[in-house]
């Protein structure tokens, strides 16, 4: 076997050196040019957010000691060592965390029937007519950028204290982004079952139920079930609003410096929302075979 | 062409048993899964204290808001909603900046290729998990007591709670960058930090650049309300005047950040399509 390198003539080699190099400049300067821009937006944020290094660095041991005495008991002693102590709220707790769980539940259904009601509507290649989808579009996107927590605030007042305001803006925001999930499974179906269909002479209805459907169901059943994921963390801060749930009891006990309350309530929260990441992971899992987590 | 067969249901019946006769087991799965959820949703909504009357009264209630709340009015406090905006920018900006540049380090640790031994590993996952199984809002009501009402708090809670998600992120894009690059560096020589320096960040940097961008306009949602516990930003104002009932203020609040979502959205649209292409978003 021969081996040849080929070596380029001096001059020629020089030259393309000479590009190379002015290549790797040329994207070292915009690296750094990008760079400095970042780092000048970074020093207007600091000085508009107020950062003040001097608090930071003063208050860091708080930080610290907060994580102390929210792990120590009025007794003084370590949270563990006495774990009935700890936890003595914990009838009130988990009927709490019960009623955190049955918000996003039923926020979450109601949310996905109305996602699914407009969804249609919304896909390119479903939707009967321009100015329909261009509506449902705009209303499903100020649903999902107006954040839940301040349509709570607003609920609150307009349905009074209670589960039901949390319940109801922990819908509207599903529908907002379930609606956007839900009609871009539909923009991927496979159009071609809708022609045949359509050409038997059915109604848009039917199309949508024997075409689509069937391509599109076991997607809006794995985002659904990934949003109840989503939705049981907001749920445990609706409270903070006064919208039901265990955020109402956390956010006094944060308030009132109870604070090994504090951290048994954070455990509890943790605790649940594991469970549910890992439920609803197996049953999307089933569902949808294995797939990426977005 | 030959005629159209003539189609006999019975023929087909029993040439496709698996499609017609199911077993009873399979076909009930769905009318019972269905009528479970049904039920829970039923027993969710007594036991919250849903009852048509309420919904109706709140209804009209919430329509008498939005008579209220037409025309959007800021009154004379433009200039403090204006500053509140941009604080609330800040906040996203730093929070999301500060979460990476501490999740980068912790993410190596996390990752199954860089650290193999799963003892280790272990710890590191539950340590980002508990910090993401926390509400970016509960981390801000923790800051308020350490460093005090205002933004900054706001900078730290937002920090602190994307560095949960960021080492999730970033740990899974090293796991899933190339093996081939890191095993040439160790077999020219190169020392562990060698192999993620060379091997390892030049394909992952894409990757965390364009998940950053994403983050920092998924925050400006986060910062606008993080506010209504008092740490900074426009929902401290937004807040303020639901609870006073100026509802004209209240919507041209909500336009404003809806404004301002739709603007970030699109700036960093353009930059995450700048730096990693097209494709590779997708």
């Amino acid at each position: 076997m021969t081996l040849a390198v080929a070596i380029l003539p001096e001059q020629q080699l020089a030259a393309l050196n000479a590009a190379y190099r002015k290549a790797v400049a040329r994207k070292r300067l915009r690296l750094l040019a990008g760079f400095a821009v970042f780092l000048a937006a970074l020093i207007v944020a600091s000085i508009g957010a107020e950062v003040n290094l001097r608090t930071f660095f003063t208050y860091f041991g708080n930080f610290i000691s907060y994580f102390d005495r929210i792990l120590t008991l009025d007794s003084g002693q370590r949270v563990w060592t006495n774990v009935g102590e700890w936890f003595w709220g914990w009838h009130k707790w988990l009927k709490l965390l019960g009623e955190t769980l049955l918000i996003s539940y039923v926020g979450t259904l109601v949310g996905s029937v109305f996602a699914f009601a407009l969804n249609f509507f919304a896909a390119e290649n479903t939707s009967p007519a321009a100015w329909l989808r261009f509506t449902v579009r705009r209303l499903l996107e100020f649903a999902r950028t107006v954040p839940g927590i301040v349509f709570a605030l607003i609920f609150v007042i307009a349905f009074g204290l209670g589960p039901m305001a949390g319940v109801l803006a922990i819908a509207i925001h599903s529908t907002g982004a379930l609606g956007k999930l839900f009609s871009e499974i539909v923009e991927n179906a496979d159009m071609k079952p809708v022609e045949g269909i359509r050409s038997t002479g059915a109604s848009w209805v039917s199309c949508m139920r024997f075409a689509i459907l069937p391509q599109v169901s076991a997607g809006y059943a794995s985002y659904a079930l990934l949003r109840f994921e989503i939705n049981v963390r907001e749920a445990s801060v609706m409270g903070f609003v006064g919208a039901g749930g265990i955020g109402q009891e956390l956010i006094v006990a944060i308030r009132k410096f109870y604070y090994s309350d504090v951290s048994a309530i954070l455990v509890t929260i943790i605790v649940t929302v594991f469970l549910i990441d890992i439920t609803t992971g197996w049953v999307r899992g089933r569902l949808f075979g294995k797939e990426a987590r977005t | 062409m030959s005629k159209p067969q003539e189609v006999n249901s019975a023929e087909i019946r029993a040439r496709y048993p698996d499609v017609f006769n199911r077993p009873g087991s399979s076909r009930l799965t769905t009318p019972v899964v269905l009528a479970a959820a049904l039920a829970v949703f039923v027993f969710g909504l007594i036991d919250l204290d849903f009852s048509p009357s309420r919904l109706i009264s709140g209804l009209s209630q919430l329509g008498w808001i939005s008579m209220m709340m037409i025309p959007p009015d800021p009154g004379s406090s433009l200039p403090l909603y204006l500053k509140a905006l941009g604080e609330t920018l800040s906040i996203a900006l730093l929070g999301t900046t500060l979460a990476a540049l501490l999740a980068l380090p912790v993410s190596l640790l996390a990752a199954r290729n860089v650290v193999p031994s799963i003892i280790l590993r272990f710890p590191v996952r539950r340590f980002l998990d508990s910090i993401r199984g926390v509400d970016t809002l509960i981390w801000a009501l923790v800051w308020i007591n350490v460093v005090g009402l205002g933004p900054f708090a706001g900078v730290l809670a937002i920090a602190v709670s994307d560095f949960g998600a960021f080492g999730k992120l970033f740990s899974e894009a090293i796991e899933g960058a190339d093996q081939k690059q890191v095993e040439g560096i160790r077999a020219s020589g190169g020392s562990a930090l060698h192999e993620i320096r060379f091997g390892l960040m030049p394909q992952v940097l894409p990757v965390i650049a364009g998940q950053v961008l994403y983050f920092i306009e998924s925050n400006t949602r986060s910062a606008t309300i993080i506010g209504i516990v008092g740490a900074g930003g426009i929902g401290l104002q937004l807040a303020e005047q639901i609870r006073v009932l100026e509802w004209q203020k209240v919507s041209f609040l909500i336009l404003m950040i809806l404004v301002a979502v739709a603007a970030i959205d699109f700036i960093s649209g353009k930059l995450r399509f700048a730096i990693i292409g097209r494709r590779a978003v997708a």
